[in-house]
C-alpha cells in the first residue's frame, strides 16, 4: 500500500517525514478558520520540513488560499489552532512576523517592475550601498549576473543584468522572482499558482526554478490545481477538500496515476479511501 | 551549455538571443533620439541664419534664459517617473520667492530669508505629496487645486504688488544668479550643477531607485517593503524646493519680483520633461534627457526670433518638435521591445 492515508497518519500519530527526526520549519496544528457562517478550514494539520517542497492540491474553494494566507499571516487561526516555527510556538503570528522569519511569497505577475532591468528588480527595496551611502550599482550588476547563471540557469554568456524584465518570458520572470526571494534569505518560499497562464515550455522553466529552491536547501509550498505541474517537483503532497486535509502523500510512495485516481475519489465522495 | 558556447556565434538559438545584452539603442535609445533631434535642429538653424547661429551671443542668450525652466524640468522628472505630475510649481515659485522677499524686506538676514523661501517650497511640496500619495487623489486634479491655492496665498500676502531687487539691497544675491564667470552665464552653471546632483540622486541613491520602482509597479514596490507614500511625497518636496530656487533665479535675473512670477513656465517645463524621454506612464525617465530637451525648447524660442522668422511660428515649431519626438520615442521603444521578444 503505497499511499499513506489521512486516517492511518492520525493513527500512527506521525506524518511521513522525508528527513526523520528533523523539526518542521513550519507547522500548523488543529488550525480552523471561520468567516462568519463559512468554515474555510477545519482542524488542519500541516507541516513543511527544511529542504522540502510540499505541494498543495485541491479544487477551487478547497481552502488552499485560506491555508496559505494563514501561513503568511494574513489570517489568524480560530481559537485552538497553533502555529509553530522551527518547533517554537508563535503566538503573535502576523504578516510582518512571517516575513521577518523568512517566509516569502512569490506573486505571479505583480512581483516585478517590468520596465526596470533585472538588477533593479532583484535588489528591489534592499539595495546595497557603498561607503559613501550611494548605490553600489557595480556590485548589484555583478551579483545579479552571478545569481542568474548560478540559480536561474541562464547561460551566463547570453544573459545580461541590464535586460529589462518586460523583454523576458513568463517563466523567466518567475525565475527572477524566485531568485529574489531566495537571495534575501527566504527559508520558505510560497508559490501561489506560479504556472498560471504560462505556455508549456515556460511552465517547464518555472518548474526548474522550483527545483532550484530545493538545491539550495530551502523549502517551498507549491500551490496549484494542476497535478501534472505539482507532482514532478514536490516531495510530499497535501490534498485539501472542503476545508479538510483529505490526504497526505509522499511522492516516493504513490504514482501519478494512483494519485489521480485518489483525487477523483475525493472529488466524488469527499474522502480519500 | 556544452557545445553551444563554442558554436553560439553561428547557430545562435532564439531562446538565448532574447536575453542577449541590451544594445546601445535599447539602453540609450531615447537619450540618443533627443540628442539627435537637438543636433538636427541646430544644423537647420545654422543653415537658415548663419550670421545669427555662428555668433556666440545667441548661445549666451539662451544659456541665460533656458535654466529658468530647465531646473524645473530636472526636478519634475522625478515626479513624472513616480507616475504623477505637478502643475502647481509655477505657484510655488511665486509663493516661495514672496516669502523670501517679505522676510528680507522685514529685515531678516538674506540667508535666513532664503531658508524661509525654501521651507515654504518644502511645505507646499509636502502638501501636494500628502494629498496625492496618502489620499490617492489624482495629481493632475489636485495640483490644479493647490496651484490656485498657493497663488492665492501669494497674491494676498503681496497684496498684488512686486518687490524691486536692487543692486544696493541685494548685491550678493544678484551676483549669485546673474554673474558671468569666465564669460559663462551663471544660470547655466547652476543648471548643470543641479543636473549633476539630481543625476546622482536619481541613479545612485536608494531614493532614486525607489522612484523608478514606485512609478513602475507600486503594488510590487509595496510588497517589497518600499514606502510608496514617502517616496512620492519626497519627490513632490524636491519639486517644491527647486521651484523656489527657479523663482528666485527668475526674479533676480529680472531685478524685480513680480506677483505673477512663474506664469508661462508651466508648458516649457512639462514639454522639456516629455521631450527628454521621460515616460508619461511612469517608471522610466532621464535627467540628461530633460536637460538636453530644455535647451532644445530654449533654442527654438531664441532661434526662431533671431532667425528673423515671425514669432508666431514659435508655437508651431514647439508643437512639431514635441509631437514628432514623442511619436519617434514611442515607435523606437515599441520596435526594440518587439525585437527583443522575437529574438531578432
Amino acid at each position: 500500500m503505497p499511499a499513506v492515508s489521512a486516517a492511518r497518519e492520525t493513527a500512527t500519530g506521525d506524518a511521513p517525514q522525508p528527513v526523520p527526526g528533523r523539526t518542521p520549519i513550519i507547522e500548523l496544528r488543529n488550525v480552523s478558520k471561520t468567516f462568519g457562517e463559512v468554515r474555510s478550514l477545519s482542524a488542519v494539520d500541516f507541516k513543511v520540513y527544511p529542504g522540502e517542497i510540499v505541494g498543495l492540491l485541491g479544487d477551487n474553494g478547497a481552502g488552499k488560499s485560506t491555508l496559505v494566507k494563514t501561513i503568511m499571516g494574513y489570517h489568524s487561526p480560530d481559537a485552538g489552532g497553533e502555529i509553530f516555527f522551527n518547533g517554537e510556538r508563535i503566538h503573535d503570528w502576523s504578516v510582518a512576523r512571517a516575513r521577518a522569519l523568512g517566509i516569502e511569497t512569490v506573486y505571479q505577475e505583480r512581483a516585478l517592475a517590468e520596465k526596470q532591468p533585472i538588477w533593479r528588480n532583484l535588489f528591489m527595496g534592499r539595495e546595497p550601498r557603498n561607503r559613501w551611502g550611494l548605490l553600489d550599482v557595480r556590485r548589484m550588476k555583478a551579483e545579479a549576473s552571478r545569481l542568474m547563471s548560478a540559480h536561474m540557469g541562464f547561460t551566463s554568456a547570453a544573459v545580461h543584468p541590464d535586460n529589462v524584465v518586460m523583454t523576458m518570458s513568463g517563466g523567466e520572470k518567475q525565475g527572477v522572482a524566485i531568485t529574489r526571494a531566495l537571495y534575501f534569505d527566504a527559508k520558505l518560499v510560497v508559490l501561489d499558482e506560479p504556472t498560471m497562464g504560462l505556455s508549456l515550455s515556460e511552465t517547464k522553466k518555472t518548474l526548474d526554478f522550483v527545483q532550484g529552491i530545493k538545491t539550495v536547501g530551502k523549502s517551498a509550498i507549491f500551490i496549484d490545481h494542476n497535478i501534472f505541474h505539482v507532482y514532478p517537483v514536490v516531495d510530499r503532497l497535501y490534498v485539501l477538500d472542503r476545508g479538510k486535509v483529505a490526504g497526505v502523500f509522499l511522492k516516493s510512495e504513490i504514482t501519478m496515476e494512483q494519485l489521480i485516481d485518489r483525487l477523483y475519489h475525493v472529488a466524488r465522495t469527499g474522502t480519500i479511501d | 551549455m556544452t557545445s553551444d558556447t563554442a558554436s553560439s556565434a553561428k547557430t545562435a538559438r532564439p531562446g538565448d538571443n532574447r536575453v542577449a545584452p541590451p544594445s546601445m539603442l535599447r539602453r540609450y535609445g531615447s537619450q540618443m533620439g533627443i540628442i539627435g533631434v537637438g543636433i538636427a535642429m541646430w544644423i537647420a538653424f545654422i543653415v537658415v541664419a548663419p550670421s545669427v547661429f555662428l555668433d556666440w551671443d545667441i548661445y549666451k542668450a539662451f544659456a541665460e534664459t533656458t535654466p529658468l525652466f530647465g531646473v524645473l524640468a530636472l526636478s519634475l522628472t522625478f515626479v513624472v517617473i513616480t507616475g504623477e505630475i505637478d502643475l502647481s510649481f509655477p505657484s510655488i515659485m511665486a509663493l516661495g520667492t514672496a516669502m523670501f522677499c517679505l522676510t528680507a524686506e522685514a529685515g531678516w538676514p538674506h540667508w535666513l530669508a532664503l531658508g524661509a523661501g525654501f521651507l515654504t517650497g518644502l511645505a507646499c511640496g509636502w502638501i501636494n505629496g500628502a494629498l496625492v500619495a496618502r489620499l490617492s487623489i489624482p495629481s493632475l486634479v489636485i495640483t490644479i487645486g493647490t496651484s490656485f491655492l498657493y497663488r492665492g496665498i501669494e497674491l494676498v500676502l503681496m497684496n498684488g504688488t512686486g518687490v524691486a531687487l536692487t543692486k544696493a539691497k541685494y548685491g550678493a544675491m544678484l551676483d549669485l544668479f546673474t554673474a558671468h564667470p569666465f564669460g559663462i552665464p551663471v544660470e547655466t552653471i547652476w543648471a548643470i550643477g543641479i543636473a549633476i546632483v539630481l543625476w546622482i540622486l536619481l541613479n545612485r541613491t536608494k531614493f532614486g531607485a525607489h522612484v523608478f520602482l514606485v512609478g513602475d509597479n507600486p503594488t510590487s514596490a509595496d510588497l517589497m517593503g518600499i514606502n510608496v507614500v514617502s517616496v512620492k511625497t519626497r519627490a513632490f518636496m524636491l519639486m517644491g524646493v527647486v521651484s523656489v530656487f527657479a523663482g528666485l533665479m527668475t526674479s533676480f535675473v529680472g531685478f524685480y519680483f513680480w506677483p505673477t512670477t512663474g506664469d508661462g513656465a508651466l508648458l516649457s517645463t512639462i514639454a522639456s520633461v516629455f521631450l527628454g524621454g521621460t515616460s508619461v506612464f511612469g517608471g522610466t525617465g532621464s535627467i540628461v534627457g530633460s536637460l538636453v530637451a530644455s535647451y532644445i525648447i530654449g533654442a527654438i524660442n531664441a532661434g526662431i526670433v533671431s532667425a528673423g522668422i515671425n514669432a508666431f511660428y514659435t508655437q508651431l515649431a514647439f508643437g512639431l518638435v514635441i509631437v514628432v519626438s514623442v511619436v519617434l520615442q514611442t515607435i523606437i521603444a515599441r520596435r526594440v521591445r518587439r525585437q527583443s521578444i522575437r529574438g531578432k
